[in-house]
């Protein structure tokens, strides 16, 4: 309250010429005529009671997100599990375990599938308790709310109810949507970030109805009543109709009274609301569609193989069941010693045909080993765990928020490794929206001796590279000249500053500072200057009570920063009136500041198609002067003949800055006489008060007379902070071959603002804007605007064609509306030729829905309070929606490039093994059916099928699948290159999951045959014994066991006691699996009792039939390997060899050059940028040297 | 150029600070720290503030040392130039303390646990073909050796044994009551066929004299059987094998689980109602000698499965009569023919004991057999053999292992060899396959990829333009 009392209550709409003015005539209003169904909605203000009974009892504030409840987990949870076919079939197949047409016992069939199901389930449950643990924290949120008699106390959010009236305070949520009644600004706007709804940063203004504005203070509501009848709950966030009946009058309501629930009260201590839309009915919540489930690319083509196993699976229970089918008509009938006449069900003679029938079902689920049960579950364990990992990454914490990375879900892991295009939001994702004031160029002298990012990052490299130089050659002077070029445009700058920065600030030069000014050639145009930057904006000032400094509630951060930064020169914006502008003036001649009144007289506004903004004052001395800043392009054109006095070196300045990567603008001031001023102003006031359409066209016509003849005093330079590593985060994620396009809702103007910030776009950059002219595009036909647009294309096309300059990169912005139709499809293979051909695009003006079609993964980044939100990787998702969430745009880098090449690479090859070990096992059982003439009996013990999935092999999967790395995140983020092996694919091609399919087949074959072959008929035990059908399966499972087992450890190519203890444990935990099964009771082992023990362990054969098939089964895949690393080694291969061999620490040349060749071809982000300074500074030195004899040029002063 | 002059060279830092020679060519390029200090700074948790230090730093390493020097502060430049920091001080976060107790101090959740990472280095490949085929070529050669100790008598009798008069129907011989005892000699020899290729394909038949060591094994070969048949797998009860008191669990035995009359077989079920019937007596010198059959079958069978209280019950009384009658007085765990046959065999040819032979054998002795020949293998044309053998400790005649070993290990000294040479050909890949190739060189085909995704997914791009990205072709 008390920073609301010291902030001046200003009417603000007086401030704004035309983009706020509210219509003052009332009667142009009328309430909405609505009738019938969709506006049934009757809200009692302040009457929550009226609520309780139906019709009006709309539901509670209390969300829930989450997918079940305790009663419906259950059957809902089940339900979806058995929705995969693959579950599905399982359950198919343990139901018809029950009969008997199941080759296994009915518990082998029905245990894995309650594992795998249960585990999934419970995979299911724990997520939706990590939901409801959310929810529950939103709901128990407290919000202040008139409790009756004017009281107003705290209650959660989930007890709101609709009709209650809520006092909202600064950077609080709204609970609620709400109705806005009045605000702590005396006209009832308040100011709201939306960010959570729609991600954009800007703020947005909402207006209170006139009638509710005396509602003022805790007490106010004390009788406060009023009828709102509205629309009824809808999803959607840009409309609102209804009507509020208050003193039995009826008003119209619309979107700006409407504070939405999960925006963001700002710059407005508080406000009074009533709640009109509670809980779900609100519209983000109704917005809410349930997200979709998204699935990775290696899951959908994991799909895939799996109808490929399927079609196999089916294919050869065909073979099965028609060899089936004749064996038993012809040949079964001579098997005198099974009956075959006798109560044969299945295997009757006389009917083939349906015997065949039967056994395909038996086929189907004998074979059903080929589909790997445990595969799903498997994965999700995995992805789990990984997104374990991605949580715990310390590297990926912020400690300034506390807040670490969180992946919201786990499906997408790998899909973070084969990202191919970044399309990120605007400012606020990779700036942080923060405008420091660096430079200005002042009656055409440049000032400020700070550098901008990118010159500071140009002159390093460049000293480096200086420094190489050094100690090649000896040229002295060239080293000389070099040194000076490179101190002229920079000078060493601190990272960090010793004393407090000033926020918006980092301006500095003692010819302007501290006074210094007035002895400057031109002081009187650096008055001006500092009064433009001191007079000319919107801002409030806010008066902090202890220190007495001033902060400004600006528009736009870099008003701001002007503001700051005339402060810091000695002109301190310190109050505002309705019409005057306060500004405490230090001249270094008198010791205590003036405190100069400047009446405004008009103030035109900055819109978007203006590009700049004015202000008309009268100052003390009765003078009246046009104040105007703006783009320098539209200044440029507007300066009377004789104001162009300083156009040459300021537009050289204004160059400069641009290379520096710095925001631009011109400021100018025109002397106007009384006369002139007035007969403008009664034309300026006729537009104003003028009604109709084409009141605000007529509005800027007048602006536009009055911003002529413009004197030019001088340039600005901000620099809008790239988010902390962003440029380098840039670099690297450009190294590592994405294509980062920028979509933003913004004009184009900001868009390429934006682009040149974030080290897109960089000067010498060739720009090709593709648009529609809006103005025609009205009246004109599709066709025509069609026809413009192909146009543009091929022009641009065809430029790129010729481009003959290896360096020159090229920069595509369009914007949505065009871009719909360059993606038309016969347009749009030439567009995205012309897409992949540019460095950078940059849509801009693109809708919301366009922006939100795309998204495979949101990242969003979770920001200072909580839930700011960005978009990154299709950041188009506010965090609570995206699927990962950073704190720091920064951190991108590693998500994508260690975890998420990472990810990839483990579920990948994660998945090839998966099949690979099923079909070798699968296989053999079809081997083995095919010998006992196709009866559909296996060798293996019903028990060993169950635990060949679920126990024996899934956990060095996991292991894979969790714990492998190919290099070290070091060694990722050094050759961001490597990470374009997930988006090449490699690891999850159809060469390479054939490769591990053939692999299987050759295992099983090998597997089968050499076990059968060694035990064909002959003695295996020194006592005599043959081996009986036991004894072959068992030792055929052992070698299975084995040969899988050194496969998955041949895979991994990181070894840590995990993965030694899972791989090695498994085969160990069957061994031990098979003592203890033989140690059973012969009832339940029946022909594997003791067998082990017994006839196993003292057999040489069993050992060495288990070593020479697994060592057989290996070999192909080793000698590929050997033979692969050898003759075409993979990236990878190739820096695990260097490290290795410690190449790095010896090689140190190559590995620098090796790397830093990584990064040649990149032509975006922040190397980019430096690379193309430093060859314009080299361009510049040549010149210089040509022209100045070294000595001059070493002694030149400034 | 207005901006003022500062020679930049002040911004160095002091000497001593630089222990390198400034402008030398090779040095660290991670200033004062070598590259592997930092790697493992970073890896080691405890070293935190030189981790950040080197972690912000690490962008641009390869500017290294000069990086620093010219992003020097500005202290130095203006005031006096030796008490200023020397390096440029990145500040250390706090990171390093605050997370750790968040996270725990695990190098597990950093996924830095220490980690041996073999990789297949040419000599690590070389070493190990060479140690699989010094491992195996001899344990070849050791099988191969073991199978030759064998010696094995085959004698096929199912045709021989049938009087020339009923071989037209040998399935009505065998299921008619005559006496079917049938004779037969053996020469103590082994078996060698060779196959000999001149001008015409000929195979030959050696019979080489061996002399045979007891215990000689006595074993039937069956042909064309499938005990292997799910239907005559699953058709036993185990539980009635080893329980007199589970005499009625019977239901897994269909269809010979009973009697017409109800009562339960004992032992029930196909396979022991198939029990082979053929019985054999040999005879030297028309000296009989001994078969041995006790300890022909498993141990853990005859004490722990087959029940000693269980007696045959039923058995052989149905309709059809299968194989062997057994002696109803005699308890299941001693009918070891049973126990045997039981042990059903995994392929649909195969060999059980008979029983022992307890003497030795002498080279080219002429062994007599008298055989009853009971057992129906005409119905379905099985072979009928009769196997006298001997083991090693390999088991009975198995040249296939150690041809496979061989195989192998051969295989493995091949692969190992042609590595060799191929790596003294062609050393390594390392730089030299680094520097070929253009780490980016197939970015701009990818992005086209990536394009092409994002346009499907921005405007619906039809099926059919797949096609060009998917063969990475340009477009037309």
């Amino acid at each position: 309250m008390a920073r609301g009392r010291i902030r001046a209550r200003i009417r603000r709409s007086h401030l704004y010429t035309f983009a706020c003015i509210r219509a003052q005539d009332a009667e142009l209003e009328e309430p909405h005529q609505f009738e019938g169904p969709g506006y049934s909605r009757i809200v009692y203000c302040n009457e929550p009671r009226r609520h309780e009974k139906k019709p009006l009892n709309y539901c509670t504030n209390y969300i829930s997100t989450t997918k079940y409840n305790i009663i419906t987990f259950l059957p809902k949870a089940i339900f979806e599990q058995f929705r995969r076919v693959a579950n599905l079939y399982f359950l198919l197949a343990a139901i018809l375990s029950l009969t008997d047409v199941a080759p296994f016992s009915a518990l082998s069939m029905i245990a894995p599938l309650a594992f795998v199901v249960g585990l999934s389930m419970a995979k299911e449950a724990l997520e939706d308790w990590r939901r409801f643990i959310q929810d529950m924290k939103v709901n128990m949120r407290k919000a202040k709310v008139h409790k009756g008699n004017g009281v107003f106390g705290h209650k959660p959010w989930m007890k709101l109810r609709v009709g209650d009236v809520v006092k909202v305070e600064k950077d609080q949520f709204f609970p609620a949507d709400l109705l806005l009644l009045s605000s702590s600004y005396e006209d009832g706007i308040c100011y709201v970030e939306t960010m959570n709804l729609d991600g954009e940063t800007n703020l947005k203004v909402k207006r209170a109805l006139e009638v509710t504005l005396p509602l003022e203070g805790d007490t106010g509501f004390k009788n406060f009543t009023g009828k709102i009848k509205c629309e009824d709950p809808n999803p959607n966030l840009y409309t609102f109709v209804g009507n509020l009946e208050y003193d039995r009058q009826i008003y119209p309501l619309d979107l700006s009274q409407i504070l939405l629930r999960d925006s963001k009260l700002r710059n407005t201590t508080y406000v009074y609301g009533v709640v009109i839309f509670t809980g779900h009915d609100s519209k983000v919540m109704q917005n809410a569609t349930k997200s979709p489930s998204k699935r990775s690319r290696i899951e959908k083509q994991m799909d895939k193989i799996i109808y490929v196993l399927f079609s196999l699976l089916v294919l050869i229970s065909l073979i099965s069941s028609i060899g089936f089918a004749v064996k038993t008509e012809f040949q079964m009938p001579e098997w005198w010693y099974l009956q075959p006449f006798v109560d044969s069900k299945l295997y009757d003679p006389t009917q083939p045909a349906l015997s065949g029938l039967f056994h395909l079902i038996t086929a189907l689920i004998l074979y059903g080993y080929l589909i790997p049960i445990s595969l799903y579950v498997s994965i999700e364990v995995v992805k789990v765990l990984q997104a374990m990992f991605i949580n715990q990454d310390i590297h990926m914490y912020d400690e300034e928020t506390g807040t670490p990375a969180q992946a919201r879900t786990s499906n997408l892991n790998e899909e973070l490794g084969q990202v191919d295009t970044i399309l990120s939001d605007k400012t606020g994702t990779l700036t942080c929206n923060q405008m420091d004031f660096l430079k200005c160029s002042i009656a055409g002298l440049a000032y400020g001796t700070r550098s901008s990012e990118v010159e500071l990052a140009a002159a390093r490299q460049m000293a480096s590279e200086l420094d190489g130089r050094d100690s090649m050659s000896s040229n002295k002077n060239g080293a000389d000249a070099s040194e000076i070029e490179l101190e002229t445009v920079v000078t060493c700058k601190d990272e960090k500053d010793q004393k407090s920065p000033i926020k918006g600030f980092s301006f500095e030069d003692s010819r302007l500072m501290h006074g210094n000014w007035v002895k400057e050639p031109n002081a009187d145009v650096i008055l001006l200057f500092f009064r433009i930057l001191a007079i000319c904006h919107t801002a409030i000032p806010e008066e902090n009570e202890e220190t007495g400094a001033f902060t400004y509630e600006a528009e736009s951060p870099d008003e701001g920063a002007f503001l700051v930064a005339a402060r810091e020169f000695g002109f301190e914006f310190c109050r505002r009136t309705q019409s005057s502008i306060f500004v405490r003036e230090r001249h270094p001649s008198s010791e205590q500041p003036i405190e100069r009144e400047y009446k405004i007289l008009n103030l035109l506004d900055f819109t978007s198609k203006r590009k700049r903004m004015s202000v008309i004052i009268r100052g003390e001395d009765g003078q009246i002067l046009l104040l105007c800043k703006g783009a320098d392009s539209i200044i440029f054109d507007r300066l009377a003949k004789n104001g162009k006095m300083f156009e040459e070196p300021t537009t050289k300045h204004l160059n400069d800055y641009g290379e520096a990567g710095l925001r631009t603008l011109a400021l100018a001031y025109r002397k106007l006489d009384e006369a002139e001023y007035s007969a403008w102003n009664n034309e300026f006031l006729k537009a104003k008060t003028s009604i109709g359409g084409d009141r605000e066209a007529m509005l800027e016509r007048v602006s536009d007379m009055m911003e002529k003849d413009l004197t030019l005093v001088g340039a600005t330079a901000v620099e809008d902070k790239l988010q902390k590593g962003v440029p380098q985060c840039i670099d690297k994620l450009a190294q590592a071959g994405l294509k980062i396009w920028v979509l933003t809702g913004d004009k184009l103007e900001t868009a390429i603002n934006i682009g040149f910030a974030c080290s897109l776009l960089r000067q010498g950059m060739k720009q090709i804007c593709i648009t529609t002219n809006t103005d025609t595009s009205a009246q004109d036909s599709k066709e025509a605007v069609k026809e413009n647009v192909v146009m543009q294309i091929t022009n641009a096309s065809q430029m790129i064609k010729l481009e003959k300059d290896p360096h020159a990169a090229f920069a595509l912005i369009i914007d949505g509306k065009t871009l719909t139709y360059a993606l038309e499809d016969d347009l749009k293979h030439q567009f995205l030729n012309l897409a992949v051909g540019c460095s950078s695009v940059i849509c801009c003006r693109v809708s919301p829905r366009q922006k939100a079609l795309e998204a495979d993964i949101g990242v969003g980044i979770s920001g200072v309070e909580g839930m700011q939100t960005y978009k990154v990787l299709s950041f188009l998702q506010a965090v609570m929606a995206s699927d990962f969430a950073i704190a720091q745009f920064r951190f991108l880098e590693r998500l994508l490039v260690v975890h998420g090449h990472w990810c990839y690479k483990r579920i990948a090859q994660m998945i090839c093994y998966f099949f690979y070990k099923n079909i070798a096992f699968g296989l053999t059982l079809f081997y083995f059916e095919a010998f006992t003439g196709f009866s559909g009996q296996s060798v293996y013990d019903d028990w060993y099928m169950l635990l060949f999935n679920v126990v024996l092999t899934s956990l060095p999967v996991i292991s894979l699948g969790v714990f492998e790395q190919d290099v070290s995140s070091e060694i990722c983020l050094q050759f961001p290159a490597l990470y374009q092996q997930g988006p090449k694919n490699l690891f999850f091609d159809w060469y390479r999951i054939f490769g591990w399919m053939g692999n299987g087949l050759y295992s099983s074959l090998i597997i089968f045959f050499l076990n059968v072959i060694i035990f064909y008929n002959q003695s295996f035990r020194s006592g005599g014994q043959t081996a009986d059908m036991s004894a072959v399966g068992t030792t055929m499972f052992t070698c299975i066991i084995w040969a899988v087992n050194c496969q998955i450890a041949l895979t991994m190519s990181h070894f840590t006691w995990i993965q030694h203890l899972l791989v090695w444990g498994s085969v160990a935990t069957w061994y031990l699996f098979l003592l203890l099964y033989g140690m059973l009771s012969p009832v339940y082992s029946g022909n594997a009792f003791q067998l082990l023990v017994e006839a196993l362990a003292p057999a040489p054969i069993y050992w060495i039939t288990t070593l020479l098939v697994t060592i057989a089964c290996n070999l192909p895949y080793l000698a590929h390997l050997s033979f692969q690393r050898s003759f075409h080694p993979m990236d990878h291969h190739i820096i695990q060899e260097i490290k290795y061999y410690k190449k790095d620490v010896e090689d140190r040349h190559m590995w620098t050059r090796e790397r830093s060749k990584a990064r040649q071809q990149t032509k975006i982000g922040f190397t980019a940028s430096v690379d193309a300074t430093i060859r314009q500074l080299r361009g510049r030195l040549t010149k210089k040297y040509s022209t100045l004899p070294p000595q001059v040029a070493m002694s030149s002063p400034s | 150029m207005s901006a003022r002059r500062r020679p930049w060279r002040d911004c160095l830092p002091p000497p001593s600070h630089h222990p390198w020679p400034i402008g030398a060519p090779a040095r660290p390029v991670d200033g004062s720290q070598s590259k592997e200090e930092a790697f493992r700074s970073q890896i080691d948790p405890h070293r935190c503030v030189e981790s950040s230090l080197v972690r912000s730093g690490r962008v641009s390493d390869e500017i290294g040392a000069s990086f620093r020097r010219a992003s020097e502060k500005e202290a130095p430049i203006r005031g006096s130039q030796g008490d200023s920091p020397p390096l440029c001080k990145i500040p250390a976060t706090k990171a390093c303390t605050m997370p750790r107790e968040i996270f725990g101090d695990s190098r597990f959740t950093q996924q830095e646990l220490p980690a041996c990472k073999p990789i297949l280095t040419p000599r690590w490949v070389i070493s190990a073909f060479m140690l699989v085929s010094i491992v195996f070529i001899p344990i070849g050669v050791a099988s191969l050796f073991a199978s030759r100790d064998v010696v094995e008598i085959v004698n096929r009798y199912e045709t021989d044994c049938i009087p020339q008069p009923s071989r037209s129907d040998k399935v009505k011989y065998i299921q008619s009551s005559e006496d079917k005892t049938c004779n037969r000699t053996l020469r103590v020899s082994f078996l060698l066929l060779l196959i000999h290729l001149g001008s015409v394909y000929n195979m030959f038949e050696y019979q080489v004299p061996k002399h045979m060591k007891q215990p000689i094994y006595v074993y039937y070969q069956l042909d064309n059987f499938y005990q292997n048949h799910r239907r005559y797998v699953k058709s036993r009860s185990d539980e009635q094998l080893k329980n007199s008191n589970s005499e009625s669990d019977t239901s897994s035995c269909k269809p010979e689980g009973t009697t017409a009359n109800g009562s339960s077989i004992v032992p029930c079920g196909l396979i022991a109602w198939s029990l082979f019937n053929d019985t054999y007596s040999f005879s030297r010198n028309n000296q009989q000698l001994t078969v041995n059959k006790k300890g022909i079958s498993w141990k853990s069978d005859r004490e722990h499965k087959f029940g000693k209280d269980v007696y045959p019950k039923n058995f052989q009384n149905g309709a059809i009569r299968g194989g062997a009658n057994l002696n109803s007085s005699i308890a299941l765990s001693e009918q070891e023919d049973l126990i045997v046959w039981m042990r059903t065999a995994a392929l649909p040819t195969f060999r059980k004991l008979y029983g022992k032979i307890e003497v030795d054998l002498q080279e080219n002795e002429i062994i007599e057999v008298t055989l009853q020949n009971n057992y129906n293998t005409y119905s379905f044309n099985g072979k009928k053999k009769l196997v006298l053998s001997t083991t090693t400790w390999l088991g009975g005649k198995n040249d296939f292992l150690g041809i496979a070993y061989l195989t192998v290990g051969g295989l493995c000294f091949f692969l190992a060899m042609a590595f060799t040479i191929v790596y003294l050909v062609k050393p390594s890949c390392t730089f030299e396959t680094l520097a070929k190739r253009n780490w980016l060189h197939t970015f701009d085909e990818l992005s086209l990829k990536g394009a092409e995704g994002l346009g499907r997914r921005l405007g619906k791009v039809s099926e059919g333009s797949r096609a060009w990205w998917w063969r990475g072709l340009p477009v037309p």
